[in-house]
């Protein structure tokens, strides 16, 4: 393919890079330094796309973050990503891109039906419309809807890419590298501050790359290269090209995504594809220059209409003409330098200029270089269907509302500049009370709430001299004010053409008898007469406008249409544009892919892995992991084909014949140290601690102020101030913030510190008949005889050498003990209790024999302690003092915590004996009752009993002590299973807890 | 995200502390007898205020005390911040 559009001398493009390409199946080339959209403009591609809802052909725009039309579908790698603007994807070898929300190609558009059904698709016409009949929406509407709408597809594949964070503190974050930003940078920088200068572009400089100035002896270009490379070789400057400042948050808090991997074909080895940083900045200066806003005409979203900046921009940068016979729209000078551009490459232009008569000396070199300029002018209508081939024009009169004579001129493109709209997103996003500035007819930030500062064209300063003099001046000022340092820079002198005010005009009136389509946002397809609609219909706040039209809301967030929408609000209300205001700018500023926001917080990396002292045994014995909060158990320990039913049975039993040993390390553990700590136990569970002894423990409940059970466990006395406590593992950190909370802040007079030793202690449970024998081999020279060490009794002993605590505690309901080592000790311990243990029969079980062990006991736990049982539902109510206060004790009186009929734990057994309960199924009295059918309770665990050898729930049922022998169902819709149960005893093994105290 | 300063740490990020609630609700001592309202005041019911607040923050990823902060619930912005044992003027 030729570049017929393509010049030969101009440019930043590296012409002796070729990059091949291809776009919709068809393969270009490019130069390195081209974005893919001077690419495919320099290889004579002009339609990119189809519009969003009435599927219009859409070519280019703009030449950058504002671009509402040439989104693409990438891919890269083997990789596919939806939502890419061309115009700032940059060029690499083997590229490939399709257009989107075209079927089946963007030449030949099945959906572009819609643009003459358009009288259907009205402003809010996914309210209205498709509301009937209802049984069309599903099969009709929805699908029709759903293939029309959207920007690309996202990949349903794992993205093999890998994406960072970063966490940054800086002096002054600078977002922005124009005129604004490097001169602030200099002088901060100069005067010692930590600068951050962020530049979305892979070029630094801004509008200096294309605007013919002088500072200094250089022209704008030379000057911004020497400031860069200054910037760049000092210590304390990051200066950073493709990274986009696109979030400011509180307290100077802004996030900015780096695009390190996406210009290349693929992404280096160890490095990522993006970046995303977080910096908290003491000072912010915003320099994100200004867009320029459009003229509305009759059917001005043909592709060839762009913005004049961007035509400026695609012939300087990249040596691509967006077209060979351009027609200038203006209403001021942008116009011109743009007209002048393509005169100087040997284009001719026509410059249509909106104003009667303006003077200034980029006017008279346009004149002076001949230039055809038509004043008092407008386009009316762009002609043509996927691409300009002439322009309707016609004279306005002085008060912009009677047309000429309408006359048709030949063109391939319009170049449109309706003034320049201040970049004022961040600024707005830090709170900052934005105003009205009647001169330019936009907003800038006013009072700032943060430390930001906003500087040049974002700040609606257009004239270059201004803007280096304010920014050098604010980088020194608050470098100065942070570094103490006062190096004065001295200012260089600019050279630059003076331009004339700008005419408020934004909207040529339709021509009559004609109904040409006005867009105001380009990328919903929002037209003049939908705004009419809207307000027509009652729509007055913006913010309701704005939701129901879709003005700017697609994913441009309106940076081309936002300002015409509210001067077209403003003209129908009759209101001045500051009393209608803008809506709200919200993060991000331009689209982050999700991967940069999710950083390497992926998979197993979502949340920490914490693995016991014995992992590594577990693993090598076969065992099957489960995550128990952040902590990895074994679930069980797979023997031959055994699977998860089998092998918790076989542990189970062996624990209730033999004996078996389960890592418990994971079980928050708290040292609790002071005078006052046995007062705090006293406070802190429902029972009463004071009189606990020296080497004794004792199972606590504790609550919340509001009476639910927080948590249980033992606590075991070690010393005369000494204790240890443990908690569940699922809220061993809860428990701790708790005590914290009221040792610090409510009973600050207690003198007990807690410190969490969960980490420092590796703990296994011993339990069974024969857990006795294996104890005595193991500390063969303690007492642990049922005198020596009775039930909850608590000893420290010698394990071949290592400092060991032993606990006479039992979850299982057998004879069991808990013994802890030092974590460093923990696989030692283990090995020693599976050798000693194996004349026994020992074997380790995991958590689900644990779960059938406790569940067929009767002892509740997470499944029951579920946050919303109080201790009675739990059959706890023994454990509460009468005689002492305690935290809850209060809530525990309220009137339906002591109802006749609450709910009390209770166990299930299926009639038949061999239907497996699922856990959270309800329980009901009539299986045929009509719906809702009234719940009584729930299932809250389920397991095989291995004592009755059938299956044996425990539930939470109303009135649950009543209801011993009462003959119920399970439902499960889910599983579909409708299960005649009787109710019994939670306690369904060993009733009187007769075996632990064996 | 907030900048806090932990009055034993220094400025830190929101991300290390955990929220705790209004500063200024105060537990009826243990054994005292209360009314329903009393207890329901404590245990539920809280003002939902616009503007300067004085609340509870953990350092919970730092030094793990509990510290009061006095923040503008709307605006965000933090004018105060004191050590559990310092009584809120």
């Amino acid at each position: 393919m030729s570049q017929n559009f393509r010049l030969e001398n101009i440019g930043l493009i590296n012409r002796n890079k070729k990059l091949s390409f291809k776009f919709n199946g068809k393969d270009y080339f490019g130069y390195e330094g081209d974005t893919l959209a001077s690419a495919l403009i320099a290889n004579g591609v002009h339609l990119v796309g189809r519009s969003f809802k009435y599927h219009r052909p859409r070519g280019f725009f703009g030449a950058g973050v504002d671009e509402p039309y040439a989104i693409v579908q990438l891919y890269r790698n083997g990789e596919t990503e939806p939502n890419i603007k061309a115009t700032e994807q940059e060029l690499f070898e083997g590229l490939e891109a399709k257009s989107v929300n075209c079927w089946p190609s963007v030449n030949f558009d099945v959906g572009a039906i819609n643009n003459f059904l358009k009288i259907f698709l009205p402003a809010g016409f996914y309210y209205k419309t498709f509301m009937w009949p209802k049984s069309f929406w599903y099969k009709i509407y929805e699908p029709f809807i759903r293939k029309a709408a959207g920007l690309g597809v996202a990949s349903i594949e794992h993205d093999k890419e890998r994406y960072e964070h970063k966490y940054e503190y800086c002096d002054l974050l600078i977002a922005g590298s124009g005129p604004s930003g490097l001169a602030s940078a200099y002088a901060a920088a100069k005067n010692g501050a930590r600068v951050i200068l962020a530049e979305d572009k892979s070029r630094f400089g801004g509008t200096l790359l294309t605007s013919e100035v002088n500072i200094g002896n250089k022209s704008g270009k030379e000057w911004a290269e020497g400031i860069i490379s200054e910037l760049k070789e000092m210590p304390n400057v990051t200066v950073k090209n493709r990274s986009q400042v696109f979030g400011y948050y509180d307290h100077n808090m802004l996030v900015m995504s780096e695009r390190i991997s996406d210009h290349l074909p693929e992404t280096k080895k160890f490095h990522p594809k993006q970046r995303l940083w977080y910096i908290r900045a003491k000072e912010v200066l915003i320099s994100s220059g200004s867009i320029e806003r459009p003229i509305v005409f009759g059917n001005n979203d043909t592709p060839g209409v762009i913005l004049s900046s961007a035509a400026k921009e695609y012939l300087k940068v990249y040596g691509v003409l967006v077209g060979k016979n351009p027609l200038i729209f203006t209403n001021n000078d942008s116009g011109y330098e743009t007209a002048i551009e393509f005169k100087k490459n040997g284009v001719e232009t026509i410059i249509l200029d909106t104003r009667k008569n303006p003077q200034s000396e980029i006017i008279d070199e346009a004149k002076n270089l001949g230039i055809n300029i038509k004043f008092s002018y407008v386009v009316v209508a762009a002609q043509g269907y996927k691409k300009v081939r002439s322009a309707d024009i016609a004279k306005i009169s002085d008060n912009k509302e009677e047309l000429g004579v309408i006359e048709n001129i030949k063109c391939d493109c319009i170049c449109v500049s309706g003034y320049w709209t201040p970049t004022i997103h961040l600024a707005s996003q830090s709170g900052n009370k934005t105003k009205f500035n009647e001169d330019i007819d936009a907003f800038v930030p006013g009072i700032s709430k943060q430390n930001e500062k906003t500087l040049g064209a974002a700040n609606g300063i257009y004239t270059l001299n201004e803007t280096l003099k304010s920014s050098f001046e604010t980088g020194h000022e608050l470098a100065k004010k942070i570094t103490n340092n006062d190096n004065k820079i001295s200012f260089p002198n600019v050279v630059e053409k003076k331009s004339t005010v700008h005419d408020k005009f934004w909207c040529v009136p339709l021509p009559k008898g004609k109904n040409y389509k006005r867009f105001l946002d380009f990328q919903n397809d929002v037209a003049v007469s939908d705004i009419e609609i809207a307000l027509k219909e009652g729509y007055r706040s913006i913010e309701h406008v704005k939701r129901y039209t879709t003005l700017g809301m697609a994913t441009d967030q309106g940076k081309t249409s936002n300002l015409n929408g509210l001067q077209l609000v403003s003209k129908i209300e009759n209101k001045v544009v500051p009393n209608v205001g803008h809506t709200t700018f919200r993060p991000p500023y331009t689209p982050v892919s999700i991967g940069a926001i999710v950083g390497r917080e992926i998979g197993k990396h979502s949340k920490p892995t914490r693995k016991s002292p014995m992992h590594s045994w577990h693993e090598k014995n076969n065992a099957v992991f489960v995550d128990a909060g952040v902590w990895l158990r074994p679930r069980y320990y797979k023997q031959g084909d055994e699977n998860l039913f089998e092998a918790s049975k076989r542990e189970a039993k062996n624990v209730r014949a033999n004996v078996g040993v389960c890592d418990v390390t994971t079980l928050g553990k708290i040292d609790i140290k002071g005078p006052d700590a046995a007062e705090l136990l006293n406070r802190v569970y429902t029972n009463a601690w004071l009189k606990l002894p020296i080497g004794k423990a004792r199972y606590g409940v504790m609550l919340r102020e509001d009476g639910i059970v927080m948590d249980d466990g033992t606590t075991t006395r070690i010393s005369e101030n000494h204790y240890h406590m443990t908690t569940t593992t699922a809220q061993a950190a809860n428990v701790l913030s708790h005590l914290e909370y009221y040792l610090q802040l409510v009973w600050p007079e207690l003198n007990v510190n807690v410190v969490s030793t969960t980490e420092q202690w590796a703990g296994a449970a011993i339990a069974g008949p024969k857990s006795r024998d294996l104890l005595q081999k193991l500390f063969p020279n303690s007492d642990v005889s049922k005198e020596g060490l009775p039930f909850m009794g608590y000893m420290e002993a010698d394990l071949f050498g290592v400092k060991a605590r032993i606990f006479r505690i039992s979850f299982s309901g057998e004879l069991a003990y808990e013994v802890n080592v030092e974590s460093d000790n923990g696989n030692f311990m283990w090995e020693k209790i599976i050798e000693a243990g194996q004349e026994f029969e020992i074997q380790p079980y995991g958590t689900e024999a644990l779960s059938t062990l406790r569940i067929e006991m009767g002892h509740v736990a997470g499944s029951e302690l579920d946050g919303r049982t109080i201790p009675y539902d739990n059959s706890l109510e023994g454990l509460l003092s009468k005689k002492k206060d305690f935290i809850g004790k209060r809530s525990l009186i309220r009137e339906a915590f002591t109802a006749e009929d609450r709910q009390k734990v209770v166990g299930v057994v299926p009639l038949d004996k061999k239907t497996s309960i699922p856990e959270g199924s309800h329980l009901v009295k009539d299986s045929n009752a009509p719906l809702p059918n009234p719940k009584l309770g729930y299932i809250s665990a389920s397991c095989w009993s291995v004592e009755h050898n059938n299956p044996f729930s425990l539930a939470i049922l109303k009135d649950g002590k009543n209801m011993i022998g009462e003959k119920l169902f399970v439902m499960s819709p889910l599983k579909n299973k409708i299960i005649p149960v009787e109710i019994v005893s939670s306690h369904y093994v060993d009733p009187k807890g007769e075996r632990v105290r064996s | 995200m907030l900048h806090i300063k932990c009055p034993h740490c220094g400025m830190r990020s929101q991300n290390e502390f955990s929220y705790g609630g209004d500063a200024s609700v105060k537990r009826p001592e243990l054994g005292k007898e209360t009314s329903d309202e009393e207890w329901n005041n404590f245990v539920y019911n809280r003002k939902s205020l616009r503007g300067k607040h004085w609340e509870l923050w953990q350092h919970l990823s730092g030094c793990r005390q509990w510290i009061k902060v006095e923040r503008d619930t709307a605006t965000h912005e933090i004018f105060n911040t004191l050590k559990a044992n310092e009584e809120i003027s």
